[in-house]
């Protein structure tokens, strides 16, 4: 257990927490404007995985233009759900609109195994983004930095959008009264599709972050992000954008700490141990470490 | 529930609409800026003289304040994760005369200042007279020419009722139509031209606010009883 | 309207069925009657599931980790003991051990049961959808459980080679205990009290219910059932591996109750049976054409269908009248708060 090992460690717990943070957000956006668990967030993220594949393969894009793509796809994605089954669920039970978006979450599994098969697929970034760098006694590949940096960018672009546009404002009235916000002519509904378009446009680029990270995709990875996404939202603070970056980077170090410290043993109840930390949290810090009691959850 | 409500008010003019609790005057005010749909029946509304009637309950609630009829929620409904400023700004949000919105913000903080002074302080910070004034400052920042408020004294003290209706007045006489809710009925008589009295649903008395304020019946239950 | 009548209805159909039991054994072939216990056996998980999801209002995604609770017990009390030996590791008083089937079943949904009881102490204190990931958590800690704990319950490949105790008239005698039981307990008092929890439980308390017992048992029951079926489900395929109980088994019986109507038994049975029906009568289609997931999308769609335009599902909240012809009335009439869990 030296020094350089630890720093591994942390140096891949932030990646990881990165990526987590990615799909967070976009969860927290969502729940804030219409107090509803999407549980098609995370097989967005698998779409976002799909298209960098399709992407990357048949087309042979550079970069940047398959990350527009990717945003682009997811964006379109999380409209059409918000349509599908989001906008006839609004007024229901809140349980109504989980099941929903269950339901969507695993009829998009299973066109993606219907369409697509459920074989898994390598996926690999083009060779100059998987050189390796050393520094520091610490090691990463280009393909990591390139998956922070993107994703520090886009958390900063975000909360500039949040705060100082219009649509921004129009986003945080709208989440915080949706009654009062009408009365101000904002048009909710538009608002609501944006916050959704917004928010699954960061998931499906966490998607191309995924494919990059774990080199092999297939549709049924959604369901790890999706649920750990919640998880992370949680623990900041669901609701709240700087407490899903927050919490995506707490649940990232934490679990590889977690397996890269105890003994190799314990790995396997990795996913036990985050899910145990959530019950663990819902019951004693129900708003997370940065959120506000908008609702009773108990 | 709301039966067969029938109520006028004209251009320029301050009309109450006073009753107890769960007479329906929130319902009836939420039914005019869309919030609600009633069953039956229609809402006219001229925005200017010689202007086209709308039937406002055909008009989704998000383009009623870009007709000119702003609402005042109950409870103030200030958004309090939002900054003052910001608070006020969204009140013209269906503005786009950059220039006219930065003038009547600053007018606004001139008549109440203590929105200037905590501008960028989160507005669930202000106390609730202050929370009151954004309020109807927000409400004014879309221009209306109808401003319905929903109990705006609630909660408040006589100083501060007394302030904000000298600014209603003041409002008025620039040109802006009033019709106000109000449990405390004294200041609400006090201040407006008409009123109505409304009672389990249903209209039980219409008249001039003077001919009201000495109506046995009313004093009796709304008024404290003695003149 | 008489008193007796309610009963000779319900008497008669239990009776029908029983026949129906003895001819299926004889006549019917055995890839169909396989098919038919498969029914019989998703018939109680959906009935058990709706005595928490649909009676109680609270909306649970972990049954099937109850499901594997049960199912592994009653496989490891049933494993004879040369098996156990080359298998598992158990302490000793077990690996000695072999149960015939019935003790065996009444283990393991004990089993499901207290286990219930125990994370129902704490988790129950959480509400709506929150109440909806924990218990999702709940089966993902089960899932890593399982397939871990290999010295009792042999990792990801399972126990194989189990007796196939199960047939049909099992099925049907735990089915019917099912219904019974949930029959009972709707049209009891303690009934009325989930019933009245469901939909408002602010009064409910007024009313001095006592909400949280009320929830445990709701749970508890439900997973009583689980567990067995599970046991049932084990002895059928004669094996019993940790990735039948996941998501998407939990999802499955979900749709069952909420398309046949929350709260309503006969919804849950006949909502079983078609759904299960339609998974069998796709699955060899879906080999054929190396289509997989069709039967999946289209239960999510149907789902999606009836939420969205008749969210209290086929039969609401109610029995149909002639079964309760009589004065027993229906408790909890009330469409639009019959879906589970409150704000």
């Amino acid at each position: 257990m030296t020094a350089g090992y630890i720093a591994q460690q942390i140096v891949n717990g932030l990646i990881l927490g990165s990526m987590y943070a990615m799909v967070a957000i976009g969860f927290s956006m969502i729940y804030g404007i219409v107090r509803l668990i999407n549980f098609a967030h995370g097989d967005i993220v698998m779409i976002g995985a799909f298209v960098t594949l399709g992407l990357l393969q048949s087309l042979g894009a550079p970069f940047p233009v398959v990350a527009v793509g990717v945003l682009l796809a997811g964006g379109l994605m999380g409209v059409m759900i918000e349509r599908a089954a989001f906008r006839p669920m609004r007024g229901a039970p809140q349980v109504t609109g989980f099941i929903a978006s269950l339901a969507v979450s695993i009829m998009l599994q299973n066109l993606g195994i219907l369409t697509l098969s459920a074989q898994p697929r390598n996926f690999s970034f083009p060779d100059n983004l998987q050189e390796v760098i050393h520094a520091g006694g610490v090691s990463f590949r280009v393909i990591d930095l390139v998956i922070m940096a993107v994703a520090v960018l886009l958390m900063c672009a975000l909360i500039l959008l949040v705060r100082k546009t219009k649509l921004g404002m129009a986003m945080r009235a709208t989440a915080e009264n949706i009654e009062v916000a009408r009365l101000m002519g904002i048009p909710i509904n538009r608002t609501i599709m944006a916050a959704f378009a917004i928010g699954s446009a960061l998931a499906g680029i966490a998607g191309l972050m995924w494919g990059g990270k774990f080199g092999q995709i297939d549709p049924l990875l959604g369901y790890v992000p999706g649920l750990k996404s919640f998880v992370a939202a949680v623990i900041g603070g669901v609701g709240s954008i700087p407490g899903a970056i927050l919490g995506g980077y707490v649940l990232g170090l934490a679990e590889v700490l977690f397996v890269g410290l105890l003994p190799p043993i314990y790995s396997a109840f990795r996913d036990a141990f985050v899910f145990a930390t959530l019950i663990l949290i819902l019951l004693a810090l129900p708003n997370g470490i940065l959120g506000r009691a908008t609702e009773d959850r108990a | 529930m709301l039966k067969g409500i029938s109520l006028q008010v004209g251009r320029g003019e301050i009309v109450a609409l006073i009753g107890a609790n769960g007479a329906g005057k929130t319902t009836l005010l939420r039914t005019l800026s869309g919030l609600l749909r009633p069953r039956q029946g229609a809402i006219r509304y001229q925005a200017d003289a010689g202007g086209r009637e709308t039937d406002l309950t055909q008009i989704p609630a998000e383009e009623i304040v870009g007709l000119g009829l702003s609402h005042c929620p109950e409870g103030r409904g200030v958004f309090a994760q939002l900054s003052v400023r910001e608070n006020l700004v969204i009140g013209a949000y269906r503005r786009s005369d950059r220039q006219g919105i930065e003038d009547d913000y600053r007018r606004i903080c001139e008549t109440f200042p203590i929105l200037g002074e905590r501008a960028s302080q989160a507005a669930g910070s202000l106390s609730g007279g202050e929370q009151e004034m954004l309020a109807l400052g927000r409400a004014l920042m879309s221009r209306p020419r109808l401003l319905i408020l929903d109990e705006p004294s609630l909660g408040l003290g006589p100083i501060i009722v007394a302030e904000l209706f000298k600014v209603l007045e003041e409002i008025n006489r620039q040109g802006v139509t009033l019709l106000l809710v109000e449990q405390n009925a004294v200041a609400a008589l006090d201040l407006s031209h008409r009123a109505y009295v409304l009672e389990t649903g249903r209209v039980a008395l219409a008249g001039s606010s003077c001919e009201l304020l000495n109506d046995s019946n009313v004093r009796r239950a709304y008024l404290g009883g003695t003149p | 309207m008489n008193l007796g009548q309610p009963r000779w209805i319900l008497l008669g159909l239990a009776l029908a069925g029983l026949a129906g039991v003895g001819l299926a054994q004889a006549a019917v072939d055995d890839y169909v009657l396989s098919i038919i216990n498969f029914i019989g056996i998703y018939a109680i998980l959906a009935v058990s599931l709706n005595v928490t999801n649909g009676l109680a209002g609270l909306f649970s995604l972990g049954h099937p980790g109850f499901m594997a609770i049960g199912g592994y017990v009653t496989a490891i009390l049933t494993f004879p003991a040369s098996r156990k030996a080359m298998f598992l590791e158990l302490p000793g008083w077990l690996a000695g051990s072999e149960m015939p089937f019935l003790p065996a079943l009444l283990a393991g949904g004990a089993a499901a049961a207290l286990t219930a009881f125990l994370i129902g102490l704490p988790v129950l204190r959480l509400r709506g959808h929150y109440l909806a990931v924990a218990t999702m958590g709940f089966l993902i800690i089960v899932q890593v459980l399982i397939e871990n704990w290999e010295s009792v319950t042999r990792g990801p490949l399972g126990l194989n080679g189990l007796a196939a105790l199960t047939d049909l008239w099992w099925v049907y005698g735990w089915m019917l205990a099912a219904v019974g039981v949930s029959w009972k307990v709707k049209f009891s008092s303690y009934g009325r009290s989930m019933l009245a929890m469901r939909e408002d439980s602010l009064a409910a308390q007024c009313l001095g219910v006592n909400l949280f017992r009320t929830r445990v048992a709701a749970l508890a029951i439900g997973a009583f059932f689980a567990g067995v079926a599970g046991g049932l489900w084990a002895h059928l395929v004669t094996a019993i591996t940790p990735g039948t109980f996941s998501l998407i088994m939990a999802f499955n019986i979900v749709v069952m109750v909420v398309v046949g109507g929350t709260g309503s038994i006969t919804g849950a049975v006949v909502a079983a049976v078609v759904f299960s029906a339609i998974t069998e009568i796709f699955r060899p289609l879906e080999e054929s054409f190396d289509a997989y997931g069709i039967a999946e999308i289209l239960m999510a769609l149907i789902l999606l269908v009836i939420l969205i335009y008749r969210p209290s599902g086929l039969f609401g909240s109610r029995e149909p009248g002639i079964l309760t012809a009589g004065p027993t009335h229906n408790p909890g009439n009330h469409p639009e708060t019959a879906q589970g869990g409150q704000k």
